[in-house]
């Protein structure tokens, strides 16, 4: 889980997750354009690229190919995880 | 100076001039036997003196490493200004056309990414008025 919180501890990855909780399977390249134009991020796609290996290594994402495209898709099962560890709306007020 | 031509490389020329044309709708201008090759360039209609596209062979074996690399992260090769980006999308979608970004609000204009099946990705793109002006 170690991984997820180090992924979780930047801006620009919350605001990845973001972009494709919003809207799934997007290629690098929409990816980046998107954090450009609406988030005024503006990092290479090197960069974004690099995040985006953070984002996979912590089970965040992951990608596939369809055709000769490779597209990122939100996994939001280890934040599941988290909840389960803390839930919440079990606890009553003292 | 001015840009006249611009290219592209193209798995197959043949197939290529087809889609250019059938499908997107450009128009032949040039088309020169050179070699096993040709010398093919389209045109868009709606700019008769405009610059020409060159559909150039990709036989050269970096050419498909390169194009191969950005297809693979959604990288456009190209670019075409359209009128409305959601009546394309569907006029090529209803054609078989396959996009890797659907019609995108981008604040100043609405792009979307489409395979143009002979190895490369193209952009089509509508800056919206307002904010040629607003800059």
């Amino acid at each position: 889980m170690a991984d997820v919180f180090r992924a979780l501890d930047d801006e620009t990855r919350r605001l990845v997750l973001d972009q494709l909780a919003s809207r799934d399977g997007q290629t690098l390249f929409e990816i980046c354009s998107i954090l450009a134009a609406r988030h005024d991020v503006s990092l290479t796609r090197q960069a974004i690229s690099q995040h985006l290996g953070v984002l996979e290594e912590a089970g965040l994402i992951r990608t596939e190919r369809r055709g000769r495209s490779k597209y990122h898709y939100f996994t939001p099962a280890p934040l599941a995880e988290i909840a389960r560890r803390w839930p919440i709306g079990q606890r009553t007020e003292p | 100076m001015r840009i006249e031509l611009t290219s592209i490389f193209v798995d197959d020329q043949r197939a290529a001039l087809d889609f250019y044309t059938d499908v997107l709708g450009f128009t032949k201008r040039h088309d020169i036997p050179l070699g096993d090759n040709f010398w093919l360039t389209v045109a868009s209609p709606e700019v008769p003196d405009g610059p020409e596209l060159l559909l150039e062979p990709s036989d050269h074996p970096a050419a498909r490493a390169y194009r191969a690399a950005l297809v693979e992260d959604g990288i456009p090769l190209v670019q075409f200004a359209v009128d409305d980006v959601e009546s394309e999308h569907d006029r090529l979608t209803g054609r078989g056309v396959v996009f890797t970004q659907p019609p995108t609000d981008i604040g100043t204009a609405v792009v979307a990414v489409f395979d143009d099946t002979c190895g490369n990705l193209v952009q089509i793109v509508a800056v919206k008025p307002e904010t040629v002006t607003a800059g």
